[in-house]
């Protein structure tokens, strides 16, 4: 029973079928299986955020969801919102404010700022930091990313308006 | 690290996973979110043999008022406990408690239910169901049982559930219209386990107490419903009678030493806790001043 199954699902927009242990995290499906490398690594228990992933639209940590979890389901990672433009400007005010040093965190801390931005149009600092509490970066200090999201979310409101 | 090897089985229906249970006994595990047994699993800290995903089971799903009575399936999500109207109007501490319960990320996984059966002794959300005097409902093989949540819980990740049955969902009686409610926790970071936090439910009276149940969390192995209380109800509350209150919790308390505070330091932030409570429900600001611990 330990065998694999087969799931099938769509990634990014695309259909993906492929066989899968039970025991393979979705995170660890994403990276190797699909070589989908921009969802990191960092603690596999549910702590850091740097797995942070969206299935069927909401955000979720893919190193404690199982890939066989994921059958019949929509994922989109970092690839996906990256490829369609959906945070080009979160990434460009990112680079702006220098929200990033080493990168490891920044997948995660786009799909968790991204995921604030499409519910709340103009999110204080506060509820940016409480959006993003469980999302380790180990560099920036945190300010700079709460900057960039700051900066991001008056934009699209001035956009719209 | 990952988790080790395991089978992985869908149930179909909760007769279908109680099947399951049945036969496979304590080698199994019910996986809910898995935003606890999957650290677990990671951690090596637990390695089933076989996993029971009820995860798509929608009768377990879902919030229902009637009457007197508000039901939340096992399977509700902290998300949905969250934006709930029906909660926010009938259970409105657990709309606020709930709030601290992790991160949006992890909210939009776990469940009340698997919350529940986990029993972390830091979890906001056991204290809430002994402080609304909720039931909570189990089923297993031979048919449905209830307890109460001042019952449920046994211990450190410990609960009356056996490795044969599932929480279903668990029933609170409507919050009368004349209560308060009273949330606060102390924690390193917002939606970290707490280090020491109190629930409170009360009615007062004409600037009394005259029904209140106070359980503070994370300052034990379980929930613990305050004998102090007893002290606070039907007096007038002055800061002598608050001091003797705080003799009783520190009688009653039995904190653990851990990475995250000391015992004596949990003591402390329980009486801090019970001060701020008593003001708050009371508004009486007076009462927090004169009954620092
Ligand atoms: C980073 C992080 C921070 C967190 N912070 C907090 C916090 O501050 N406060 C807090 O309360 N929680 C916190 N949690 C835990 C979170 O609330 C979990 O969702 C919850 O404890 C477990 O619910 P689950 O549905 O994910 O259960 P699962 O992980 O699926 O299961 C947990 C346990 O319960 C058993 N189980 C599950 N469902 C049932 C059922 N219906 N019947 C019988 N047994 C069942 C499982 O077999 C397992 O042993 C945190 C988790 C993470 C990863
Ligand atoms: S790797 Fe998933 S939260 Fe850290
Ligand atoms: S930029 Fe290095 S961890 Fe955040």
């Amino acid at each position: 029973m330990t065998a694999s199954v087969l799931i099938s699902l769509e990634v990014n927009g695309e259909r993906v079928d492929a066989h899968v242990l039970p025991r393979l995290n979705l995170a660890d499906f994403l990276r190797e299986q699909l070589q989908l490398t921009g969802t990191h690594v960092g603690c596999e228990h549910g702590v850091c955020g740097a797995c942070t992933v969206r299935v069927n639209g909401e955000i979720v940590r893919s190193c404690l969801m199982l890939a066989v979890q994921t059958h019949g389901a929509s994922v989109q990672t970092i690839e996906g919102l990256s490829d369609s433009g959906e945070v080009a400007d979160l990434q460009a005010a990112f680079r702006d404010r220098n929200a990033l040093q080493c990168g490891f965190c920044t997948p995660g801390m786009l799909m968790a700022a991204q995921d604030l931005l499409k519910q709340e149009a103009e999110p204080d600092r506060e509820r940016i930091r409480e959006h993003l509490s469980g999302n380790y970066c180990r560099c920036t200090g945190y300010h700079a990313i709460i900057d960039a999201i700051e900066i991001t979310a008056r934009a699209r409101a001035g956009g719209q308006a | 690290m990952k988790a080790a090897a395991f089978a992985y089985a869908r149930a179909t229906s909760v007769v279908n996973a109680l099947e399951l249970l049945g036969t496979h006994g304590d080698k199994a595990k019910v996986l809910s979110g898995g935003q606890s047994l999957m650290p677990a699993m990671n951690l090596r800290l637990t390695s089933p043999e076989l996993i029971v995903d009820i995860g798509e089971l929608a009768e377990l799903r879902g919030i229902a008022v009637t009457g007197s009575i508000v039901r939340i399936g096992a399977l509700t999500r902290h998300v949905d406990v969250l934006k709930s109207p029906e909660i926010a109007a009938n259970a409105p501490l657990l709309t606020e408690a709930i709030a601290h319960v992790a991160h949006p990320a992890v909210r939009n996984r776990g469940t009340i239910g698997g919350n529940l059966a986990h029993a972390d002794p830091a979890s906001e959300l056991p204290a809430c169901m002994v402080a609304l005097n909720a039931t909570i409902v189990v089923r297993g093989q031979a048919g449905e049982r209830r307890v109460a949540a001042e019952e449920f819980f046994k211990g450190i990740y410990a609960t009356d559930l056996s490795a044969q049955e599932l929480l279903v969902g668990v029933e609170l009686p409507v919050a009368s219209t004349n209560s308060s409610y009273f949330f606060h926790e102390f924690a390193r970071r917002q939606g970290d386990y707490a280090i020491a936090g109190l629930a409170a439910q009360a009615i007062v009276e004409k600037d009394i107490f005259t029904k209140l149940r106070l359980v503070f969390f994370a300052v034990g192995d379980r929930p613990l419903l305050a004998r102090a209380a007893t002290k606070l109800i039907n007096v007038s509350l002055t800061p002598e009678v608050l001091a003797a209150a705080m003799i009783v919790l520190g009688e009653e308390l039995d904190p653990q030493d851990d990475h995250q505070a000391s015992a004596s330091m949990r003591r402390h932030l329980a009486k801090v806790l019970l001060a701020r409570g008593a003001s708050a429900l009371l508004c009486r600001p007076d009462l927090n001043a004169g009954g620092r611990a």
